[in-house]
C-alpha cells in the first residue's frame, strides 16, 4: 500500500469523526503547550540570571588566601601550615601586567556606624577606587574613594543608600563626619541602589580606603583581592601570572586560591539548566497522560470500527497494513496536536514576555523539537496496542457483527 | 480450480466441541456457477469464509489453483484474498464515510495500483454496474440494490478468479434481488467462478451446481445442465 494513501485513509477516518479527533488534538495541544511554556520560563529565567552575573564583569578572578586541598594530616598539622596573609603589596604586585586591567583589595568587615544620635551595625568594606569598576557600580551622589597610594589610610567614606537613608533622613549626607567603630570618616559619596550584589547588600555597605579598614579591625591580611582580567582570552593567563606572583613573594608557597567569575556562573548555569529540565520533565507528564488518552480513544475506536477492519482484512489487507492505518491515525493526531500545542505555547511565552520584560522570551529551540518528538513518540507507543488489537481481530467474527 | 480434502472445522464454544464443517471434499472447477444452501447452523457460511481464507480449517488441505493455501501465513493469505478472490456480503459492508467510487477503489489502494490507472479502472467498474453518475454519493444516498452493486464492482475491481457471496440478496427487496443475481450471473458468465450461499431456493436453484449442506456436511450435490 501506497505511504500517500495510508496517510489519507487514516486522514479520511479522523476527519469522520471530529468530536473525537478535537478532542485528543486538545489533550496533545495542551501537553506540549505545557512543556514550550515551561521551559520558555526556566529558560528564561536562566538567561537572566546568567545575563545578571555577566554585567557584573565575567572576567574576573577572585584572589582568596590559603588553599583549598587537605593537608596536616597527623603530626605535621602541630608545624603549622597557617597561610601567608594576602597584603596590600601583594595586590599591588598584581597590577605589573599587560593582563590585568584593575586589582581591587579587599578588606571585609562589621563595625558599628553612626551619626548624630543613631548608629547601626553595617558591614565595612575596604578598598581602592578601583572596586566601583570592578564591581560596577554607579554612584548616586559625590565621587568614590579617591585615587591614591593604597597604604596611605585616609578618612573618608562612601555609603550606601540604606545608610544614607537611615542615619541621615533628609538631611544631606556628604561632608558629614561618619563615626565608624572608634574613628571618624567624612562621607564623600552615596553608592546608586543597585539590589543584591553576590552575598553583600550594596544599600548596607560603607567603603572606606583599604589601610584605613586595616587599622579599623586591626587585620594585616586582606580578605579577598578581585582582579579584572583584560579580557575573556586573557584570563588563563592573568590566572596562572596572579598564582606565580604571589607564590614567588610568599617564599614558594602557593597558598592561595583563584576563582573565577566564570566558574561561578557555570554552576549557577548549570543549577538553572537542571531546574528547567525538571519543570520539563513534570510538563512532560500531561503528554503522557494525553497518551493515554489516545489509548483510550483508539480502543474505542477499534472496537466501533469492527467491521470496517474486518472489511479491510477481506479485501485483502494483511495485518501489517491495519497497524500501519492505525498507528498513522495516531501519529496524525499527536503530530497536529503538537504542532497547535508548539503554537499556544509560542504565544503563552510571546505573552508572559511581555508581561515579565525582564524575562528574555522564546521556548529554546531543543524544548520545541523535543516536545513535539515526545509528543510523536507518545502517539506511537500508546497507539500501538489498539493497532495491534485491530490487526489481530478475526475478520469472520469481526464482519459478522453488524 | 478449488480443491478441498477432508477438511474439518471445529470450534471450540466453551468446553464443548462444535464441528461445523466435517470431512469435505469438494472440488470446483473454474468458471463454475455453485449454490450453497442449507439451514441455519449447517456450516455453509464456516465453508464461505474458509474459501476465501478468512479462516482456517482444523483439519485438511484446501488447494486454490492447485497451490495449498492452507498453510499461508497472514501476509500470504492476505495477498491470496486480494489477488485471487472477490466477496460480497449480506450486509454489503460498504465504508460510510468513503463514496461508491472510493469504496470500489479500496482493494486497488491496499494492492498500491498507480492512482491515474485506479481512476479508469472505477470508472469501468461503476459503469458495468450501471452506477456511473452515482460515483460521488455516500452509502447513504443509494438504495439497497445499488450498495450491493457498488460491493460487486469493489468485489471484481482487483479481476479475481473467485467471487463468494454470501447471502448476497438477503437484504434486499424481490426486484433489487433480481438485479443483484443478474449481475453476478453475467459475471458468472464472463468467466468468473461463482460461489453464493443462500437461504433462498429460488435463487439457489438458478445456480448449475447446487450443493445441499447439513449439519456439516454435503448431503447433496447436484450438477443440472
Amino acid at each position: 500500500m501506497r505511504a500517500n494513501d495510508v496517510v489519507r485513509l487514516a486522514w479520511g477516518t479522523l476527519s469522520s469523526q471530529p468530536g473525537r479527533a478535537g478532542l485528543m488534538l486538545a489533550a496533545m495541544a495542551i501537553g506540549v503547550a505545557a512543556v514550550v511554556i515551561l521551559t520558555a520560563l526556566g529558560e528564561g529565567a536562566r538567561r537572566y540570571v546568567v545575563g545578571e552575573f555577566s554585567s557584573l564583569g565575567t572576567h574576573l578572578l577572585i584572589v582568596l588566601p590559603g588553599r583549598t586541598e587537605t593537608t596536616g594530616a597527623g603530626p605535621s598539622a602541630f608545624v603549622g601550615q597557617t597561610p601567608r596573609d594576602l597584603t596590600i603589596d601583594d595586590a599591588m604586585a598584581l597590577q605589573r601586567t599587560r593582563l590585568v586591567r584593575r586589582v581591587a583589595p579587599l578588606v571585609v568587615g562589621s563595625a558599628p556606624v553612626g551619626w548624630g544620635g543613631r548608629e547601626r551595625e553595617s558591614v565595612i568594606l575596604g578598598s581602592t577606587a578601583e572596586l566601583l569598576e570592578v564591581r560596577h557600580w554607579d554612584m548616586a551622589q559625590g565621587r568614590f574613594l579617591p585615587p591614591s597610594d593604597p597604604q596611605l589610610a585616609s578618612s573618608v567614606c562612601v555609603i550606601g543608600a540604606k545608610i544614607r537613608r537611615e542615619l541621615f533622613g533628609s538631611q544631606s549626607a556628604l561632608g558629614q563626619w561618619l563615626r565608624i567603630g572608634e574613628r571618624r570618616f567624612r562621607v564623600i559619596g552615596v553608592l546608586a541602589s543597585e539590589g543584591r550584589s553576590i552575598g553583600m547588600d550594596v544599600e548596607e555597605l560603607v567603603i572606606v580606603p583599604v589601610a584605613s579598614a586595616q587599622m579599623l579591625f586591626n587585620a594585616p591580611s586582606l580578605f579577598r583581592i578581585l582582579v579584572e582580567a583584560r579580557s575573556r582570552e586573557s584570563m588563563d593567563a592573568a590566572r596562572t601570572f596572579v598564582i606565580d606572583t604571589i607564590t614567588a613573594r610568599h617564599q614558594g608557597e602557593e597558598d592561595i586560591t583563584v576563582i573565577t567569575q566564570d566558574a561561578v556562573l557555570a554552576t549557577f548555569d548549570r543549577i538553572l539548566r537542571a531546574l528547567t529540565l525538571t519543570v520539563a520533565g513534570i510538563a512532560g507528564i500531561s503528554l503522557a497522560v494525553a497518551g493515554i488518552l489516545i489509548m483510550n480513544v483508539m480502543l474505542v475506536a477499534v472496537t466501533q470500527r469492527t467491521a470496517e477492519i474486518g472489511l479491510l482484512k477481506a479485501l485483502g489487507a494483511n495485518m501489517s497494513v491495519i497497524t500501519r492505518l492505525f498507528l498513522t491515525e495516531a501519529t496524525l493526531l499527536a503530530s497536529l496536536g503538537a504542532l497547535i500545542g508548539v503554537g499556544i505555547g509560542e504565544g503563552g511565552s510571546y505573552l508572559i514576555s511581555h508581561l515579565y520584560p525582564a524575562l528574555p522570551p522564546g521556548a529554546p529551540l531543543w524544548a520545541i523539537a523535543a516536545g513535539l518528538g515526545v509528543a510523536v513518540a507518545t502517539g506511537l507507543v500508546f497507539a500501538a496496542l489498539p493497532a495491534r488489537r485491530a490487526a489481530r481481530l478475526d475478520p469472520v467474527q469481526a464482519l459478522a457483527r453488524r | 480450480m478449488i480443491e478441498l480434502s477432508a477438511i474439518h472445522r471445529i470450534f471450540v464454544v466453551g468446553d464443548q466441541e462444535v464441528h461445523a464443517l466435517n470431512d469435505i471434499n469438494l472440488k470446483i472447477g473454474e468458471g463454475e456457477y455453485v449454490s450453497i444452501m442449507g439451514p441455519s447452523g449447517s456450516g455453509k457460511s464456516t465453508l464461505l469464509n474458509l474459501l476465501g481464507l478468512l479462516d482456517r480449517p482444523t483439519g485438511g488441505t484446501y488447494r486454490l489453483d492447485s497451490r495449498d493455501v492452507t498453510s499461508l501465513d497472514d501476509q500470504e493469505q492476505a495477498h491470496t484474498r486480494l489477488e485471487k478472490i472477490g466477496f460480497v456480503f449480506q450486509f454489503f459492508h460498504l465504508v460510510p464515510r468513503l463514496s461508491a467510487a472510493q469504496n470500489v477503489e479500496l482493494p486497488m489502494v491496499l494492492a498500491g495500483v498507480e492512482p491515474g490507472l485506479r481512476r479508469t479502472r472505477v470508472d469501468e467498474a461503476l459503469a458495468a454496474v450501471g452506477l456511473k453518475e452515482r460515483a460521488h454519493h455516500k452509502p447513504e444516498q443509494l438504495s439497497g440494490g445499488q450498495r450491493q452493486r457498488v460491493a460487486i464492482a469493489r468485489a471484481t475491481i482487483m479481476r479475481p478468479r473467485v467471487l463468494l457471496a454470501d447471502e448476497p440478496t438477503g437484504n434486499l427487496d424481490r426486484h433489487s434481488g433480481q438485479e443483484v443475481v443478474a449481475l453476478l450471473e453475467s459475471l458468472n458468465a464472463a468467466g468468473i467462478t461463482l460461489l453464493v450461499v443462500t437461504h433462498d431456493p429460488e435463487i439457489g436453484r438458478r445456480a448449475r451446481r447446487q450443493i445441499h449442506m447439513v449439519d456439516g456436511m454435503v448431503e447433496e450435490d447436484n450438477s443440472s445442465p
